[in-house]
């Protein structure tokens, strides 16, 4: 009976080990998955910024292209991205702060508003070279408002 | 006594009074404020280049919110804690009543209506780089906002530092006048210069200050240690930025880095505030960035 009971005991701690060793070594893949759709935000609003900033010359058909890429991320269904435990205090690749998950009604609206400027992007980038740097400021904003609230800062 | 004694005794009362003349709050006289005509449209811009809601919006405001000046906001230093006074328009618990020539003495000079010293949490050291004509159109234009009946909290600090006619000491050391950069700059640079050095107050956070608080100005703009002790804030001299003078443009107007990351941190903030300057006035910023002496 004593003999089980350690042997239970040695086995639960076992298991405790591994879920924290799992944990360390794996880290979910949900982070880095949210990590790359980010750099394809980059990469497309770098496509737009390059013209903004006039480092290349304003191309009406790549700038669409672009926005139009930005449309598309904006629709990606995220809703199995950000599981429980996916935060900063639990994932050490992550910035992500805890607030998106008891704030979610909150970043709702943040992802709503960069859904709007992404659609006032979209019927400024191919129309001309003012527009689009017009509406670079309204997607930064955007960005901005949801890593200003949910994003620990670069340490 | 001896006379010994009394020359040190008239020697003590000399330095005692000189003491009290030179830490008297500065004030300006009525008659050099009182008949400048405020410029709305002047002082709107100065709102923003000068980020007043960063500091005097109610903690956590957004979007219209932040324009109602209630203050709160609390500022952890080593010399205590300070916590953003209510600047709307109330009567009572913010500045409705004070007269152009009372707002400019604190804008310009750090004084207070009742003749104390702000801290200088309080960029004033930057802001008496404006002109009494600025001055006068910010608070014109203040006045058109929003008003809230949210009383000021006082200051969390303790002594020495809640003897604010030390300040006064302080003010005579470190709140010295004119431009930091003197060297030759074109007019845009010279804007830049006015903006980052003036209303902007860029160097209270982006330079490093000693023991007492004063800023270093050899090392201008080169970066500091954060107050909240955690990370640096950057270098934005040529010698730690070297962002062309488009990026920098773009990171003030949309919060984009040249990866397009946007701006984090304290800065997310300042940024609501250069987006809704206009695109020159970005551009010359960045100008004078670059015209800024490199950190060693």
């Amino acid at each position: 009976m004593r003999n089980a009971f350690k042997l239970a005991c040695c086995g639960f701690a076992a298991t405790l080990l591994a879920g924290t060793v799992l944990a360390q070594d794996k880290p979910n893949p949900a982070v880095s998955t949210r990590q790359n759709i980010m750099q394809l935000y980059a990469f497309n609003l770098g496509q737009l910024g390059a013209m903004a900033k006039e480092q290349v010359a304003y191309d009406a058909d790549a700038a669409s292209k672009a926005a139009g890429n930005l449309a598309l991320l904006v629709q990606l269904d995220q809703s199995a991205l950000w599981p429980q435990g996916t935060d900063n205090s639990a994932e050490p690749n992550t910035r992500a702060l805890p607030d998106i998950w008891t704030n979610f009604d909150d970043v709702v609206v943040k992802g709503n508003a960069l859904s709007d400027a992404v659609t006032a992007m979209q019927a400024a980038a191919g129309t001309d070279l003012a527009s689009l740097q017009g509406a670079m400021g309204g997607v930064g904003g955007a960005c901005g408002a949801c890593h200003k609230a949910y994003r620990a800062p670069e340490n | 006594m001896t006379s010994a004694l009394r020359t040190v005794l008239a020697a003590g009362i000399l330095a005692v009074g000189g003491g009290w003349y030179l830490t008297a709050p500065d004030r300006f006289d009525p008659s050099a404020v009182q008949g400048v005509p405020p410029d709305l449209a002047l002082g709107e811009t100065l709102f923003y280049a000068g980020g007043c809601v960063s500091c005097h919006s109610a903690p956590g405001a957004e979007g219209d919110a932040k324009l109602v000046l209630s203050g709160g906001q609390r500022f952890p230093s080593d010399f205590g804690t300070f916590i953003a006074p209510n600047i709307s328009a109330d009567p009572e618990e913010g500045i409705g009543e004070w007269t152009s020539t009372e707002f400019a003495n604190a804008l310009l000079k750090g004084t207070s209506p009742d003749g104390t010293h702000y801290y200088p949490v309080f960029p004033y050291t930057s802001y008496a780089r404006m002109s009494v004509a600025d001055a006068v159109s910010l608070h014109a234009y203040l006045q058109t906002l929003p008003t809230d009946a949210t009383a000021s909290a006082p200051h969390e600090v303790g002594f020495p530092f809640s003897i604010r006619r030390f300040l006064g000491g302080w003010k005579w050391f470190f709140a010295t006048e004119g431009w930091i950069v003197s060297s030759e700059l074109s007019d845009v640079q010279q804007r830049g210069r006015y903006l980052v050095e003036g209303p902007g107050h860029c160097g209270e956070c982006h330079t490093a200050r000693n023991a007492l608080g004063g800023l270093d100005r050899g090392e201008w703009l080169a970066g500091a240690p954060s107050p909240d002790g955690k990370g640096r804030i950057p270098d934005i001299t040529p010698g730690g930025l070297d962002w062309s003078e488009a990026d920098i443009a773009e990171y003030l107007k949309s919060g984009f880095t040249p990866e397009y990351d946007s701006a984090g941190g304290e800065m997310a903030a300042v940024i609501e505030n250069t987006s809704q300057l206009t695109d020159d006035d970005r551009a010359a910023i960045a100008a004078y960035l670059k015209a800024v002496p490199a950190s060693r």
